[in-house]
């Protein structure tokens, strides 16, 4: 049983997930683009609601293969608006929301094909005038035309967020890991295609895109003003060492040093 | 006083000559007045000598000893000593031709080496035309605790510290940033590219003004064909590849875009805005700071790990500990491959990097795989029974004892701790 066939059944919230291609870091094959994979999967554990796919990109097979890789994780179609290469898709994309109209937009940060600048999101948001949330790890819930999330900041700690709907939700390496597509059901979901008028990136194609170079390593420059300072740094150690060893000391007093440090540290919580 | 040394080649010549009849006198006379002489003839005739009044200090506080002769360092020294020392040279634009603005992250209330390498960026811009210098605006929301703005290249600072800019309030910054927008028109706009912060605010301030930003630029160079003079080089298709463009009035910077300042001090004098800011419309709420799961949270980015090793024996206790602390629980190889802990709890070369503020090692001797996993952590506590392992070496505080008993004493003294607050906020 494929999941939206359940949602639909209860109705109640409508999603909507932007999914793109992208490109896997070591093969550079198509694939599902791990950023909208993860919103997906964000979208898919809403309790309630009606999920639906948008991507708008060029008709090809291999975009068409990484694309059943959404399906495959639980949706019997995909809407796919047609845009030819090199197409700038917020027009179309603009368009096709403000007919569906859904209440929760949920995207991936950035592409991994071309600019990939996660620019799209915001120019989305400012142009339907909804408000965006980045990073988003979790939603808790969605009630009253209000979506309370959690947001991932640094060192695994969480952010709780209230937004008004309908609202706009980035997702990043923080959102919940996708689940594996499944071979049958990517092979049974229809991608339906939708014709909308195409906008060329006039912008994008007199830049130059080239493959990555290395970024060069910063050199550790010294600014030594005598021969001693630079004696000083050409010599001086690695790791400095010199920490505190407490010998012959009771396990009280152990205890007593290093509470002492974490209290410094301010890592114990109340 | 003239700083130009007059020599006497005659009296140096003297001065080496030890046995010259004038030898002593000439010495006395070229180590200067006040300098005690290092030898002299006795009342008994012997040659007596002061082995602590040989040489003298050199410039850099290094005693110096000068076996040529005349001890003439010690005058000369003290008049350069005094200019010795780093001094930045103090740079005040008064009549700014244009303005950069950046806004820094300001985590953790300082300046981040991202922060700095983005202000050396703007520097860069600003300063491109001697002629007609920029100035380099920096945007300061919230609280912080910088003092050393200057230093870091600021010749215009704005601070936003009313409450409404703490904590996540995306919506009442871009508002701030479009005021400056409109009273200042900055020629360029500098972001950090961080996930949380700059690159965000960055995006949403783009959008805003209309501009297609440049993101993750990582090189800035001078381009005559360019509108803005510059071009920039940054990546594209998730680091895949480099997209080369003019450099646009919004851009986000990557870590290491530019060297630092480091020769200037700048004014970073005070500024504020004409006109108070509009009331911002907020959709977005923060609500605050989730208490999370120390064991839920992914080892390569916890901020405080309890590892365990071959020397903890009272498995129940250890974690028992570690939820008490409320730390992450962290293994070494042996742990792990003995069953006590899982697979995705190995610190190591072979594990996990981790970059915990705090690691508490409990019965690790420290491989030196396990070491080069923790190499990026700030400070490590080291609890032992062999005070001659590596671990001891590495740790910031290391406490030679029996880990179990010194975990246990640990827990007491938390819960203690925690006991005594409680009675405190009861009695409130």
């Amino acid at each position: 049983m494929s999941h939206d066939t359940t949602k639909q059944a209860s109705g109640g919230l409508d999603v909507a997930v932007l999914v793109s291609v992208g490109r896997h870091p070591l093969t550079a094959r198509a694939r599902r683009a791990d950023h909208d994979a993860r919103a997906v999967e964000l979208a898919l554990g809403l309790e309630a609601a009606r999920v639906r796919l948008i991507h708008a990109g060029r008709n090809d097979p291999d975009s068409e293969a990484a694309l059943r890789d959404y399906l495959g994780m639980g949706f019997a179609s995909l809407t796919r608006i047609d845009q030819p290469a090199g197409a700038d898709v917020l027009p179309a994309l603009l368009e096709a929301l403000r007919e569906a109209a859904p209440q929760l937009l949920f995207t991936g940060s950035r592409a991994e094909t071309g600019e990939g600048s996660g620019l799209l999101p915001y120019l989305l948001g400012e142009a339907l005038g909804w408000p965006v949330v980045t990073g988003i790890a979790a939603v808790e819930s969605v009630e009253g035309g209000t979506a309370t999330l959690l947001q991932a900041l640094p060192r695994g700690q969480r952010r709780r967020l209230r937004v008004r709907l309908p609202a706009l939700i980035s997702v990043d390496e923080a959102g919940p890991a996708p689940r594996q597509s499944a071979y049958g059901p990517a092979r049974r979901g229809t991608l339906s295609a939708e014709t909308r008028p195409a906008e060329t990136d006039d912008a994008l194609a007199g830049w130059t895109l080239e493959p990555a170079r290395a970024r060069p390593k910063r050199l550790k420059i010294v600014k030594a003003s005598s021969a001693r300072e630079r004696f000083k740094a050409a010599a001086a150690k690695a790791e400095g060492g010199g920490g505190q060893v407490l010998t012959d000391v009771t396990p009280e007093q152990g205890a007593e040093a290093i509470f002492t440090l974490l209290k410094e540290e301010g890592v114990l919580r109340h | 006083m003239s700083d130009i040394v007059r020599r006497d080649p005659r009296k140096e010549w003297i001065a080496r000559n030890r046995l010259h009849p004038e030898h002593f006198a000439v010495l006395a006379e070229l180590g200067g007045e006040g300098a005690s002489p290092s030898e002299w003839i006795g009342p008994s005739g012997l040659i007596r000598r002061n082995p602590r009044a040989v040489g003298f200090i050199g410039p850099n506080g290094i005693k110096r000893i000068d076996r040529s002769g005349g001890q003439r360092g010690a005058q000369a020294a003290q008049g350069r000593r005094s200019q010795a020392g780093p001094t930045r040279r103090s740079v005040a634009i008064e009549e700014p031709a244009f303005l950069i603005a950046v806004v820094p992250d300001l985590a953790g209330g300082r300046l981040s080496s991202h922060d700095r390498d983005l202000l050396g960026l703007a520097r860069q811009l600003a300063d491109a035309d001697p002629e007609r210098p920029g100035a380099v605006l920096a945007l300061t929301f919230g609280s912080h605790k910088e003092t050393a703005f200057g230093d870091a290249g600021i010749d215009r600072l704005m601070a936003f510290d009313e409450a409404i800019f703490d904590g996540y309030a995306p919506e009442a910054r871009l508002a701030a940033l479009q005021a400056v927008e409109r009273e200042l028109a900055p020629r360029h706009w500098l972001l950090p590219d961080s996930s949380l912060g700059g690159g965000e605010l960055g995006r949403r301030l783009a959008v805003r003004l209309g501009e297609r930003a440049a993101t993750q630029v990582w090189q800035v160079e001078a381009d005559a064909e360019a509108p803005s003079g510059w071009r920039c080089t940054a990546r594209a298709s998730a680091g895949a590849n480099d997209l080369r463009r003019p450099l646009p009035r919004v851009a986000l910077a990557l870590a290491e875009c530019a060297e630092p300042v480091s020769e200037t001090h700048h004014a970073a004098r005070p500024l504020t805005l004409s006109q108070p800011l509009p009331e911002a419309f907020t959709r977005i709420e923060d609500g605050g700071a989730v208490a999370v799961d120390p064991a839920g949270v992914a080892l390569a980015e916890a901020e405080f790990i309890l590892s365990a090793g071959n020397g903890v024996r009272d498995w129940d206790a250890y974690h028992h500990a570690a939820r008490t602390l409320g730390a992450t629980e962290g293994a070494s190889r042996v742990a792990v491959d003995d069953g006590f802990m899982p697979r995705d709890r190995q610190v190591g070369a072979t594990g996990t990097w981790v970059t915990a503020r705090v690691y508490v090692a409990v019965g690790i001797s420290g491989a030196i795989q396990h070491l080069q996993g923790i190499q990026r952590c700030d400070k490590v506590v080291a609890i032992n029974l062999d005070p001659g392992c590596d671990m001891i070496k590495r740790a910031d505080l290391a406490v030679i004892g029996d880990a179990g008993a010194i975990l246990e004493a640990l827990v007491a003294r938390v819960e203690r701790e925690r006991q005594g607050a409680e009675e405190q906020r009861d009695v409130a």
